[in-house]
């Protein structure tokens, strides 16, 4: 791997000041933007060149969603940071905020030039306090310095950031819960449309990325959308944060090129745990289908190769499963999420879930039918698509996943009443 | 009555909003009685609903949705055991027996002493640290061993912040 | 416009609307449970998910907009197979029991169950179940296990109600529809949140299990409890009403119905009721004949007015009796020779009598305020006296109209009130006078020398839209209520706005068309009671509750000769009276109500009068005939109103203006004032019997409030008992803190026996210390 773009501080021992951010080249972007009086167009068309694309798991391109924030909008607009990430597997954004949190700041103070907003909001998962303490000291550093606030490095561009904190409640990660939450109330998403770039925080026009998407724009601005594009693969552009956890030896973020092949993150991630035999990857957060081990050794991680195999990219969490693991329990145990996560508001993901968790219970705890699996898939076709937010979907997918690649697994559980591995 | 703690930290948080948006100012109010008293009881939430300016309805929706909030005491330290997927591959279920052996508690419980409580969480966003617990939702220990458990347990009895990052 | 096709049905719709409006509109119907058309949509039911061609997905109806050229099947396969599970989903954890729930045959659930619902249920787990809750007298939540979280009552309550009673707290398959720490719901709208329920989990708590929806018979009726003219249905079953339902009238009460209206009816069967015509003859009652007790009023008036004088009979009758029943009343008066006849009880002012050209009213339709984009209200208790005009208004308010409150009270309209002016009641005209020196300074260019408050609802009222000022109950009844409308109507024509009254009652303005007030030879309600006469017939009237000064009237009536009562309930007239002539209440005659709008709305009875009661205009009839007054041959209400209104243009009557008066004279008062209001549950006979309302918060016995510092100076504390006196009456009560109030105020309910014993409703009053 060449040198880092999101991680290149970590080799300080304070990786996150903006003392050290500042010596490798921080806010280098957001001075020239400000310097040049950078076009809105040009940066939107910059990061459109680069191929960007949301890193919150959607995959959506960034200038595209950029572009779709009214210019002319008279009254208050906002920009949102998409850092409650409690997707299972996925935990990048939470060492962007330890370990670079002006990265985040800079990109963000990028957009808020590009779409002329005054305030922006970062939204940060309950259990990383520790991260929030961090995002609010840094801050208050950039506000200090200038890169916050008004006349930002001089010029007359305005723009604060506050970092607001969730509280245990996953699906805020979908952005309309999380602008329900920010506003105070329960995060029950909204139906869409109309979408944000319209009716968004408090009914005004908002903009939502993904942490790691605000992260990758300095580097963009400095060197270019092309060169960013340049380091991926085609409809892929640029580098990307992949989780590995489960069972490997050394989990850990690691940063690298879009395309980089699997074998090559499982081997930075020092391999299957103890030298077992790979069974089953899930390759982009717990909501992406599971993929057998020996498909994901031939894959390269990008958009599209995973999902011509079945799955998606998602937010690039890759869960790691060995020989060992019963794929009943561990689908029991994702089964669970989705049905404790659930808001509650629309019928098919509130009673869904819960029906689909209790069905995989019981077919973990000996109490199968031999009509429980058809039942799953049935449910499932019943709960995705027909919700408000693609909770619904989520909690689908891996049901779906499962069944399909180890339908044979839960047969025999069913007749056997325990487990085959 | 908040104290007058609470007041300042909740008059710094509404400095985050828009003057006439305060209500998104709740979670906030809710967190720092619960880091105050522990839990937070419904009189509690009357006055948060009276100060902010809010339905009281509304502040029990919020507390009663965000998992996080502890509407019943839960030991001076609760200690949140995230059993989500990676962290069941990485051991979670040895890493309760540890605990559960340790405090003499299920989930859901308190010690006799009330000074632990333990509680099943789900997906804290720090999985290839797994397996892990938060204390009081405020520090989040991850690659538990029983050796690391049994250390801060007893940093935290001896009234300590309990482990390390 | 845009045109879309549904089910192959070309539509033109207008743009904006969902595709649900556009398939009611075209009368093709969408499943659907959390739409309502009141309400915000929450799309959260999926129930009235369709196959819109191009998209991939099903959509909700309720909340897809439409778009140019859109194609919706909502049979399609696509669409039901979604149609059907989510129907699947909604029954897996709902009782399936419709034979014993209390909704059932009136079950949106087990409608569309039928149609959409599988055969045997593939749900093998466990059914959640969920707490039943108290929240209150009027509305069940039993059956809570029963609700399918389609959030209709919680939006009900913040959105029309204006209030948060309700949420859904917890989340998932916890969430659970609940009141904050088991509360009560205390909303005067919360009766509708019932209808709004789609399934059994809200009921009506008086209906619960009274009977099934298909045994009752329904007939059309009119609110007696307000002035607004409210739609509803009055359901019965063996010959007692059961139960009341909103009839939906978008220019009246759209769909809603007031808690009042709705739950009133409990007070109809009521131990109280006056079954049988009664005598007093030796200080003792005895139960009569009709014949004999009819026979005894007349001789008693032919007696009076052939002795004493015809003028030495008076009569009074509350303003929601009906337009029949109040012109053969004036008409029978006429006929002996007195003029002493009026329903204006709570009135203190008449000086307006002889300056005003018409029939108070509103002065607009109702639909109207909701189209203002500013609007005064003077002296009203507006939640309270007019519910549903305060949810109207609400509504307004939320899309951008101002509302600017001049009273002297500040209770809490729960909408945004642009500007207030609270001030003790002898400070209310000089405040309304400010106003409209604002006003005139603002037009005219002149320096602003009235007060900051006044220059601000000015300028609110000279926005150049739509403006109203309305004067409520408590402008009405203050001791200066003809400068008050002297003033209201200067201040709308300098605002180029209208101006008028919310009447007090259903017919408060069919009381002017029944010329059921005094000639110019007659007393009017005040006088007839300052200066006692020796007859009364009372119409409807409990004389210690009913009228502006309970003190006097009690005195007038036990120092009368004679007192014939007409009423549908044995009540404090035992002790003045001497017959008791048993009528019915509106449920059980038929008749006519004038709504405060001009409307005038005939309904029938709903069922038999109970027991020997018999509708008054009857009993009317025959005591023409007993005393052989001439025109007492109508052998129905329709030919007693058709006579009442033959001739009369009643859109051309009304009329609120009013000949120049003196706006200066302010008496200035001593001392502690007394603001009184009529509590909402307090208002007529038939709600105070209703047991139900009565064990509401809204029901709670009166208290004394005042501002904490005049608490202070008295040496009470809040929670104290207080002797609180007027005249030669006092009552002893518990003391309240208000802050919200002006100084030199104590805010005393009439209209309660818990207060009866006190003086004018307006006025000095002293508290102490008991
Ligand atoms: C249930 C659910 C959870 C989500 N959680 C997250 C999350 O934790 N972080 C995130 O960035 N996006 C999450 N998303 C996606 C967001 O809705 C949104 O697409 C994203 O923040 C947009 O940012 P991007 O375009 O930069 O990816 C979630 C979506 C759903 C439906
Ligand atoms: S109680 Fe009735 S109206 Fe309220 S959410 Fe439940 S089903 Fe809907
Ligand atoms: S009626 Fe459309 S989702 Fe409920």
């Amino acid at each position: 791997m060449s040198t880092p773009i999101i991680f290149n501080t970590l080799h300080f021992d304070q990786p996150w000041t903006l003392e050290n951010y500042l010596k490798v080249g921080g806010y280098k972007a957001l001075r020239k933007v400000l310097a040049e009086k950078m076009l809105p167009e040009a940066i939107i068309a910059e990061v459109k060149a680069s191929g960007l694309r949301g890193r919150g798991g959607a995959g959506f391109p960034t200038g595209l969603k950029w572009s779709f924030m009214p210019r002319n909008y008279q009254g208050d607009k906002y920009l949102v940071c998409n850092s409650d990430e409690g997707e299972p597997g996925t935990c990048k954004d939470r060492d962007i905020l330890r370990y670079n949190p002006h990265m985040l700041i800079e990109g963000m103070a990028i957009a808020a030039y590009t779409m002329s907003v005054k305030t922006g909001y970062n939204y940060i998962h309950g259990e990383i306090f520790e991260a929030y303490e961090r995002m609010e000291a840094a801050c208050e550093e950039a506000r200090k310095a200038g890169y916050l606030g008004q006349n930002i490095l001089g010029s007359d561009f305005e723009f604060d950031l506050h970092n607001h904190l969730g509280y245990g409640a996953y699906v805020c990660g979908e952005e309309t819960a999380l602008l329900e939450s920010i506003e105070g109330k329960k995060g029950q998403p909204r139906f869409k449309p109309p979408f944000p770039a319209t009716f968004g925080l408090y009914g005004k026009p908002t903009t939502i990325n993904n942490t790691e998407t605000f992260a990758s724009i300095p580097y963009i601005i400095n060197n270019g959308g092309q060169q960013f594009a340049d380091l991926g693969v085609p409809n892929s552009g640029g580098i990307k944060l992949f989780s590995v956890s489960g069972h490997v030896n050394n989990p850990g973020n690691f940063e690298v090129p879009m395309g980089t092949p699997f074998k090559t993150l499982l081997e930075m991630a020092g391999g299957v745990r103890g030298g077992n035999k790979l069974k089953a990857v899930i390759p982009g957060g717990s909501s992406m289908p599971v993929l057998p081990g020996e498909i994901m050794m031939d894959l390269n991680m990008d958009f599209d190769s995973i999902q011509k195999a079945g799955s998606y990219l998602g937010t690039g969490a890759i869960i790691v499963m060995d020989e060992t693991t019963c794929m009943v329990k561990a689908l029991e145990r994702l089964s669970y999420f989705y049905f404790e996560e659930s808001c509650g508001q629309c019928t098919p993901c509130r009673e869904g879930t819960g029906w689909l968790y209790r069905i995989v219970h019981r077919i973990e705890h000996g109490e199968g039918r031999p009509e429980d699996l058809d039942l799953l898939l049935d449910l499932c076709n019943n709960i995705a698509g027909r919700t408000i937010c693609a909770l619904g979907d989520a909690a689908a997918w891996p049901v779906q996943g499962f069944l399909k690649h180890y339908r044979k697994e839960f047969e025999y559980h069913i007749e056997h009443k325990r487990c085959l591995v | 009555m908040l104290s007058d703690q609470i007041q300042a930290n909740i008059e710094r948080e509404l400095k985050k909003y828009p003057a006439d948006q305060r209500q998104s100012a709740v979670m906030a109010a809710l967190r720092f009685v619960q880091d105050e008293k522990g839990w937070i009881a419904p009189e509690d939430m009357a006055d948060i609903a009276a100060y902010i300016g809010m339905p009281q309805m509304a502040v029990f929706e919020v507390a009663t949705f965000y998992h996080m909030y502890k509407l019943k005491p839960m030991g001076e330290y609760t200690l949140t055991v995230c059993t989500n997927l990676s962290c069941q591959l990485s051991g979670v279920n040895e890493t309760l027996l540890h605990l559960k052996n340790k405090l003499g508690i299920g989930l859901g419980e308190i010690t006799a002493d009330g000074k632990f409580g333990l509680r099943e969480g789900e997906c804290m966003g720090a999985c290839v640290d797994a397996p892990m617990f938060t204390i009081n939702n405020k520090k989040l220990c991850g690659r538990l061993t029983g050796e690391k458990i049994d250390q801060i347990l007893a940093e935290l009895s001896a009234g300590g912040q309990g482990g390390k990052q | 416009m845009i045109n879309i096709e549904i089910d192959g049905k070309r539509i033109e719709t207008e743009n904006g609307t969902t595709v649900i409006e556009a398939a009611h509109k075209a009368g093709i119907s969408i499943p659907h449970f959390c739409y309502h058309k009141k309400l915000s949509i929450a799309a959260n039911c999926r129930m009235c998910l369709v196959q819109v061609e191009k998209a991939p997905k099903p959509l909700p109806a309720c909340a897809t907009p439409v778009t140019e050229g859109m194609k919706v099947f909502t049979a399609s396969e696509q669409a039901v197979k979604a149609q059907k599970g989510v129907m699947e989903f909604l029954l897996v954890n709902h009782p399936l029991d419709c034979p014993i729930c209390d909704q059932g045959g009136e079950c949106m659930l087990q409608d569309m169950s039928v149609g959409y619902g599988g055969g045997a249920s593939r749900y093998h787990e466990e059914k959640r179940t969920v707490l039943s809750k108290d929240i209150g007298p009027l509305v069940s939540a039993e059956e809570m296990s029963r609700c399918i979280n389609c959030t209709r009552c919680v939006r009900f309550g913040a959105e029309i109600a204006g209030q948060m009673e309700m949420g859904q707290a917890f989340r998932g398959e916890h969430a659970e529809i609940m009141t904050f720490v088991s509360g009560t719901v205390n909303s005067e709208l919360s009766g509708n949140m019932i209808d709004l329920c789609p399934v059994g989990a809200l009921t009506s708590k008086p209906f619960r299990y009274k009977a099934r929806s298909w045994e009752l018979s329904r007939r059309r009726s009119i609110s007696a409890h307000d002035s607004l003219g409210t739609s509803l249905a009055v359901q019965t079953k063996n010959n007692h009403v059961l139960r009341v339902l909103p009839i939906e009238n978008e220019d009246i009460n759209e769909c809603w119905l007031s808690d009042k209206d709705r739950f009133a009816y409990e007070g109809l069967n009521s131990a109280e009721r006056l079954t049988k015509p009664m005598i007093k003859q030796d200080g003792k009652w005895q139960e009569v004949e009709w014949q004999v007790a009819l026979e005894y009023a007349a001789n008693g008036l032919r007696h009076i007015a052939n002795g004493a004088g015809a003028e030495q009979i008076g009569a009074l009758a509350t303003a929601n009796s009906t337009l029949e029943e109040l012109y053969l009343l004036q008409k029978l008066m006429r006929g002996i020779g007195s003029d002493n006849v009026d329903f204006r009880l709570r009135q203190s002012d008449f000086s307006a009598d002889d300056k005003q050209q018409g029939t108070p009213w509103l002065g607009m339709p109702i639909a109207d305020i909701s189209r203002l984009d500013s609007v005064l209200i003077v002296g009203s208790f507006l939640r309270k006296d007019h519910p549903l005009l305060a949810a109207r208004i609400r509504q307004a308010v939320k899309k951008g109209a101002q509302a600017n409150i001049i009273h002297s009270v500040d209770d809490d309209l729960l909408m945004k009130v642009a500007n207030k002016t609270i001030v003790a009641p002898d400070a209310l005209v000089a405040a309304l006078s400010q106003v409209a020196q604002a006003l005139d300074a603002e037009k005219n260019g002149k320096a602003q020398t009235a007060s900051a408050g006044a220059v601000a609802i000015a300028k609110s009222l000279s926005c150049g839209g739509c403006v109203a000022v309305l004067l409520g109950n408590f402008a009405q009844q203050h001791p200066q209520a003809a400068q008050l409308q002297a003033l209201a109507q200067q201040i709308a024509a300098l605002s180029n706005g209208k101006f008028g009254f919310i009447g007090e009652a259903a017919n408060s303005v069919g009381g002017y068309l029944a010329h059921a007030t005094p000639g110019t030879k007659g007393l009017n309600a005040a006088s007839m009671l300052a200066t006692p006469r020796k007859a009364y017939v009372l119409l409807n009237v409990e004389a210690e509750l009913d009228t502006a000064n309970p003190q006097q009237a009690i005195a007038a009536m036990q120092s009368a000769d004679l007192v014939i009562a007409m009423s549908a309930y044995k009540h404090h007239a035992t002790s003045y009276a001497d017959v008791l002539l048993p009528i019915a209440p509106f449920t059980e005659t038929s008749g006519t109500f004038v709504s405060t709008e001009g409307r005038v709305q005939s309904f029938k009875g709903a069922v038999k009068p109970l027991g020997e009661a018999r509708p008054a205009w009857k009993v009317l009839r025959v005591l023409g005939n007993l005393l052989k007054i001439s025109g007492f041959d109508q052998d129905t209400s329709e030919a007693v109103r058709d006579e009442a209104l033959k001739g009369v243009d009643v859109a051309a009557k009304l009329s609120n203006t009013i000949s120049a008066i003196d706006t200066n004279a302010v008496s200035a008062a001593g001392g502690l004032q007394r603001v009184s209001d009529v509590p909402i549950y307090a208002t007529d006979a038939v709600v105070r019997r209703s047991a139900p309302l009565q064990a509401t918060v809204d029901a709670a016995t009166p208290q004394a409030w005042l501002h904490s510092e005049e608490l202070k100076k008295l040496g009470v504390q809040v929670g104290a008992t207080v002797k609180v006196s007027q005249g030669q009456g006092s009552v002893s009560i518990a003391a309240a803190a208000d802050d919200k109030l002006p100084r030199g105020v104590v805010r005393v309910a009439a209209g309660h026996a818990a207060t009866a014993a006190l003086g004018a409703m307006f006025g000095t009053i002293t508290v102490e210390r008991a």
